[in-house]
């Protein structure tokens, strides 16, 4: 295990996060010769697509399917490339001076970077309904989680909800791995294929066709699946039942487990933080950073990369990670020769491809992104739609006044899972639009450090006698 | 809530809350805990509702437990250990951890 005293006090490159993204630019940059750190707060490389992939106890490769076994290349280039690779590592600070602040095992360091590449990846898009706070709902994304990195599966009655591509690739996964599930509560509103219908061409041309088919028709072949518009979960103190409205009827169903997923959306935290201009991307309902061509932000020497920069897939992040690392090292090491960045590009836009029918299509409706009532927004400090709504109509202008008014937004998890429910809401309820509403201003520490991490940060005798007496 | 598939070879024990807790070497915190049937992890400073682990990567914050004696850690993000001492953790985080 690397530890902080192995750590170098400076780097040429700093790579943030080691999913498919993070990991090819630290290989690409390593190989080129510049010097690479790649830090992920995970026990393991693979970012959550390879989740656990050099270490996942699942050996019979069929239930997880060939496109997770692709990942092992990719760690295994990265690993050989020379660049010191770091898990457990946690990046809580990163400022345009490109300073980044790190803790391993309990001990803080401050890294100065030449360039900074941030590859932190996506989360899934917050889904509020009643009740999805009640151990027993977890997320798609969490299901797979447990799946890939430590064999596990959910027993008993087992319920998906939602729409997208990964709610399918789930089901199929724990499906082969001889989980019975019950039903698939399908949101996904039908005047979606009409908006996707224009995109069908490019669709048809990109590889995500063919293997979304045989997805939906192995899992249809064994699962009921119910196109629903309203979704709640419900129980004493867990999960114990789920009520759904399906073509204009209401249902109840028994359920001990109830996954959700309706997309994933860029994890801005640290861009944010350190500066990243962001805008709003009507297309995809979230913040994406501001980027140029090279995968450059607004901040200099910072560059984004893979679905932090928005959502385009594990592949097509491949190559946006070498884009990113390709600039990086014209830029320390002009000398160098690094791949043609134009294939690169012809790459990539093969992979994104497909993106514009799947974004029209698995569009989550307004229902599942603008809750009313006592549904939890902010599930850190328990603010509920209607507090939001109230506030909104009073005048408040935007999420940083609402944490003033109503902390949401102000627990530990800062807002990843309400920002964008709090900015759409507010919006909505100003009849503006989420871009002129912004998002929450977020501020380092992005993850929680204890004083003790902080005081392990080492300081130079000029330090400590500016504020000794 | 979740079962192994197949048997693990290498086995270290936990304790949670007291109780004894058999996890796969290569397990998180938050993940022994599922696969140990433990139903919830800490209890809402707010309203004392109970939670448990809601995404398993790093971002939702709602597997926040005590390990060690050290309160607010994120039980999917740190890999058990033989010996491990975890708590739940209930309502406010307590003055001094």
């Amino acid at each position: 295990m690397t530890g902080p005293s192995d750590l170098s006090s400076s780097y040429d490159l700093v790579v943030i996060g080691g999913g498919p993204a993070g990991l090819a630019a630290a290989a690409l940059a390593a190989r080129a010769g510049v010097s690479t750190v790649l830090f992920d707060e995970n026990p393991g490389i693979g970012g959550q697509i390879y989740r656990g992939i050099t270490s996942t106890p699942i050996k019979n490769r069929a239930v997880l399917g060939e496109d997770y076994w692709a990942g092992a290349s990719l760690a295994a280039e990265a690993k050989a490339s020379g660049a010191q690779i770091v898990t457990g590592a946690t990046v809580w600070s990163l400022d345009p001076s490109r300073q980044v602040g790190v803790s391993i095992g309990g001990e803080a360091r401050m890294i100065q970077a030449h360039r900074v590449i941030i590859a932190t990846g996506s989360l899934e898009r917050p889904f509020p309904i009643p009740g999805w706070t009640l151990p027993g709902v977890m997320t798609a994304g969490a299901a797979q989680t447990a799946l890939k990195a430590h064999g596990l599966v959910p027993e008993g009655r087992v319920l998906l909800a939602g729409s997208g591509p990964l709610l399918w690739l789930l089901a199929a996964q724990l499906l082969r791995a001889g989980t019975t599930i019950e039903t698939i509560l399908d949101t996904t509103p039908r005047s979606n294929w009409l908006r996707a219908l224009p995109h069908l061409a490019d669709f048809l041309l990109s590889p995500y066709w063919s293997k979304g088919l045989a997805l939906l028709r192995e899992v249809r072949a064994k699962v009921p699946v119910i196109p629903v518009q309203r979704l709640s979960a419900h129980g004493e103190g867990k999960l114990q039942h789920v009520e759904y409205q399906s073509a204009g009827k209401d249902y109840r169903r028994q359920a001990d487990m109830l996954f959700l997923h309706q997309g994933v959306v860029p994890n801005v935290n640290l861009a944010n933080a350190a500066g990243v201009a962001h805008r709003w991307s009507e297309r995809q309902l979230c913040f994406e950073p501001v980027l140029d061509v090279d995968s450059g932000s607004s901040v200099s020497g910072i560059s984004v990369a893979g679905d932090g920069a928005g959502i385009a897939g594990g592949t097509a992040a491949v190559e946006r990670g070498r884009i990113a690392a390709i600039a990086a090292v014209r830029a320390v090491k002009p000398s160098a020769s690094v791949p043609d960045p134009q294939s690169v590009r012809q790459r990539l836009q093969r992979e994104e491809l497909g993106r514009g029918f799947l974004d029209a299509l698995y569009r989550p409706a307004d229902m599942f992104r603008l809750p009313e009532g006592e549904t939890i927004v902010c599930r850190c400090e328990e603010v509920m739609a209607q507090q939001i709504h109230d506030m909104a109509a009073k005048g408040c202008e935007g999420p940083n006044q609402m944490k003033a008014f109503l902390r949401c937004g102000m627990g530990p998890c800062q807002g990843r899972l309400c920002g964008l429910t709090v900015t759409e809401l507010i919006a909505n309820e100003r009849h503006t639009r989420p871009a002129d509403v912004g998002y929450y201003r977020l501020r380092p520490p992005v993850k929680p450090i204890t004083l003790a991490e902080l005081a392990s940060l080492p300081i130079s005798e000029a330090e400590r006698k500016a504020v000794e007496r | 809530m979740f079962k192994r598939l197949g048997e693990t070879a290498s086995i270290v024990t936990i304790e949670v809350d007291g109780k004894t807790v058999r996890a796969r070497t290569g397990d998180t915190v938050a993940a022994a805990m599922l696969a140990g049937g433990i139903d919830h992890c800490r209890t809402t400073p707010v309203s004392g509702a109970p939670r448990a682990p809601y995404c398993l990567m790093g971002v939702c914050f709602e597997c926040l437990v005590i390990i060690d004696g050290i309160g607010s850690r994120q039980g999917c993000l740190i890999p058990v250990r033989d010996g491990m001492r975890v708590e739940t953790q209930q309502g406010k985080r307590e003055a001094g951890r």
